[in-house]
């Protein structure tokens, strides 16, 4: 009788240190990712009376809001384009980086009963909220058309930049920062859970040095001292080039794009390695 | 011969006791100076084998220590052992929730654990969604799932809630549509942890024959891990004892079943000394002699119980042993004093051996044993073991008792009078 080979199927071994992320096994899973999206957007707001509609208040009032202090009692100038358009613009591109780094960070700790009865690439669990979070994006991007579309109406001069072809590309580089970011922090809150504290107030803060509310222009003007920590500042680039693309605002560098693209390659696969690293064992610390 | 199809070698896992904080980090920062210099780990080292209920000196133990075995394919292997001898741990890392800290473990085969009540079901969707989901969790394409659904809702018999928010289920109807969709899964590994205890007897019983089904028509194998030696008996061709982080035995079922009832107990909660009385020892053997903390029902046991008089030795000493079940209600007692024996310890040190003529009828379960001294005050020593009650033999009834039978086997016959 001859004795069998050692053909085995695949081999469970205490962590290895290498990079290693199965491609292969993350596509065998792609339905459980359109599962969980399907999950996240129906059940969000089930049995809420206004529904889907909160997707559309949320940035909604914060840009009035936001245009009553920043604009109205600060003052701040935003040239041709109106106030609450350009507050629009900012709030709903910010607001897809943050629920995209929020929800990703809280990765391994909110689905830790789940993690810890059965084996499938973890990753798929940030990826869908990645693209769950792409369709509220989509939905509050129309919201944003249809104030563009009035705002064009009622005889202001708004027009969209060519380069609103590559808008796509932005949005995929705001997912990948947001995504990684929220991997190496969900990764480290499965031990430490200092971060979580952090997370809460740091986006928080983080949004005032991203120029949400204000252009890129007035804080060189106003603070050109402490420019530089806006300038550091990936998001800052990404909401400065969207308003370029979608209202025209012609403040944005190539050396900004270059940097927000370059950090946020480096930033998703520093995530990727450490959230490999840490979902093999970190059922064990949590 | 048939094929190997799954290989566990020298598989250990080690944890660290009590919990994390600022001391993790100095840890953290130690281990990876060792491994930059390319030393073992300092850590892997230390660690005492995994018994619960000894004190340690180390932070570390191993919960897994050396394991090896080896399943063939379309085997059903039963895995027991006693709260805390590994069993979750070895289940984790086979379903590769965690990895081991050494060894490994060779697979020709995909495998597929049994999902806990309701775990992956969100509660805000219909069973007929959380079929999909849960089925996309455990590793089934949607096409894989369509072409079954009809045949998992039938199964689970849950037909007409199945479009109904999972949170309006009762959880045993929870459990009946998890391992609906688990047992449609066709793995060729099912790992199963004792989830079949909240569905009701019909439901065991379907289940356990689709275990059987999976096995001897799929071909396929089943890890199987209960407390139930019913079950156990009934549906597994192997065992696999853990004990203390180890293997203590594996090979056939009802010599495993022997092996696990006659480990050593380690509930003895010996009291320093009470009143001026100590207990130096309380041991319960069965009708071999073994001791153990495992009973069969009606198997003739037997106490044996040292007591140490630091001072003055009574002269008219009276036991009374509670057998209390979980919820400390006295069940039925042993009593020196209600059966008029009189005891007259000579020395300050007797032993003393109590039958129990037809062992014990009462229901199967964990009950303990609470002790009373009657010398010249009463001194009670509670807890002092903690036994689980098994009915494996059925002897004078076919079937356990359920809930609505009462506490209590009484052995009987059957017959027409001429």
């Amino acid at each position: 009788m001859k004795t069998p080979k050692e053909d085995w199927l695949y081999e469970i071994k205490p962590k290895d240190t290498l990079f290693s992320l199965n491609f292969k096994e993350i596509w065998r899973y792609r339905d459980l990712l359109l599962m969980f999206v399907k999950r996240d957007v129906v059940t969000l707001y089930k049995q809420t009376i206004l529904g889907p509609l909160w997707y559309l208040i949320q940035p909604l009032f914060t840009s009035v809001v936001f245009t009553l202090i920043f604009n109205n009692v600060a003052g701040i100038q935003t040239g041709s384009i109106p106030p609450f358009l350009f507050n629009l613009a900012g709030v709903t591109v910010w607001n897809y980086f943050k629920e995209c780094l929020v929800a990703t960070s809280d990765t391994f700790k909110k689905n830790e009963a789940i993690f810890g009865k059965v084996y499938f690439p973890r990753v798929i669990m940030p990826m869908s909220i990645v693209v769950s979070n792409l369709l509220k994006f989509g939905i509050q991007l129309t919201i944003f058309i249809a104030f563009y579309l009035y705002f064009v109406f009622i005889g202001n001069e708004v027009r969209p930049n060519v380069a609103l072809v590559f808008f796509p590309v932005l949005v995929l580089i705001m997912g990948m920062l947001g995504l990684g970011l929220g991997m190496i922090i969900s990764s480290m809150v499965t031990k430490y859970r200092d971060l979580t504290f952090l997370v809460q107030f740091g986006v928080q803060l983080l949004m005032y040095f991203s120029l949400v509310a204000y252009p890129m222009s007035l804080i060189e003007q106003k603070i050109p001292d402490l420019a530089w920590m806006v300038e550091l500042n990936p998001m800052a680039h990404v909401i400065e080039i969207s308003r370029f693309m979608l209202l025209n605002e012609n403040n944005f560098s190539l050396s900004g794009i270059i940097y927000t693209t370059v950090i946020s390659i480096v930033v998703f696969f520093v995530g990727l390695v450490i959230f490999n690293k840490t979902e093999k064992s970190f059922i064990d610390t949590i | 011969m048939a094929e190997t199809i799954l290989k566990v070698e020298n598989v250990s896992k080690q944890y660290r006791l009590g919990t994390i904080g600022t001391g993790t980090i100095s840890h953290d920062l130690n281990r990876w100076w060792a491994k930059i210099r390319g030393k073992q780990d300092p850590f892997l080292k230390i660690g005492e084998t995994n018994d619960r209920s000894s004190k340690g000196n180390s932070e570390y133990v191993w919960a897994l220590k050396d394991i090896n075995f080896e399943v063939k394919k379309g085997e059903v292997l039963g895995i027991i052992g006693k709260n805390g001898a590994g069993k979750s741990t070895l289940l984790k890392i086979l379903s590769q929730v965690t990895s081991p800290t050494t060894g490994s473990i060779k697979s020709r085969g995909r495998i597929a654990s049994l999902l806990e009540v309701g775990t992956g079901f969100h509660p805000e969707m219909t069973g007929r969604e959380n079929i999909y989901l849960n089925g996309a969790i455990l590793g089934m394409t949607k096409k894989e799932i369509s072409s079954k659904i009809d045949e998992i809702i039938a199964f689970s018999g849950c037909e007409r809630y199945v479009d109904t928010p999972v949170k309006r289920y009762s959880s045993g109807m929870k459990v009946r549509l998890a391992f609906a969709v688990a047992a449609h899964l066709e793995p060729d590994i099912l790992v199963v942890d004792e989830v079949l205890a909240v569905g009701d007897a019909e439901f065991q019983k379907k289940a356990i024959g689709k275990m059987k089904d999976i096995s001897k028509q799929g071909g396929r194998t089943v890890l199987f891990v209960s407390h139930d030696m019913g079950a156990i008996q009934s549906l597994c061709s192997r065992l696999v004892v853990l004990e203390n982080g180890g293997v203590g035995f594996q090979g056939k079922v009802q010599e495993g079943i022997n092996y696990y009832l006659s480990v050593k107990s380690t509930f003895l909660n010996l009291c320093k000394s009470k009143k001026g009385v100590q207990v130096i020892d309380f041991e319960v053997r069965n009708s071999k002699s073994n001791i153990v903390e495992v009973i069969e029902v009606f198997d003739p046991i037997s106490f044996n119980l040292k007591l140490l008089f630091e001072n003055n030795i009574p002269s008219d000493l009276k036991i009374e042993y509670f057998i209390n079940d979980l919820f400390g209600q006295p069940q039925t007692t042993i009593s020196s004093w209600l059966n008029s024996e009189i005891i007259t310890p000579r020395e300050n040190q007797i032993e003393l051996k109590t039958n129990l003529i037809n062992g014990f009828s009462l229901k199967e379960g964990e009950y303990s044993i609470n002790l009373r001294l009657f010398t010249s005050e009463t001194i009670d020593f509670e807890d002092i073991y903690i036994f689980n009650l098994i009915n494996t033999n059925f002897t004078g009834y076919k079937y356990p008792l359920k809930q609505q039978h009462g506490r209590v086997y009484t052995p009987n016959n059957w017959n027409i009078v001429e």
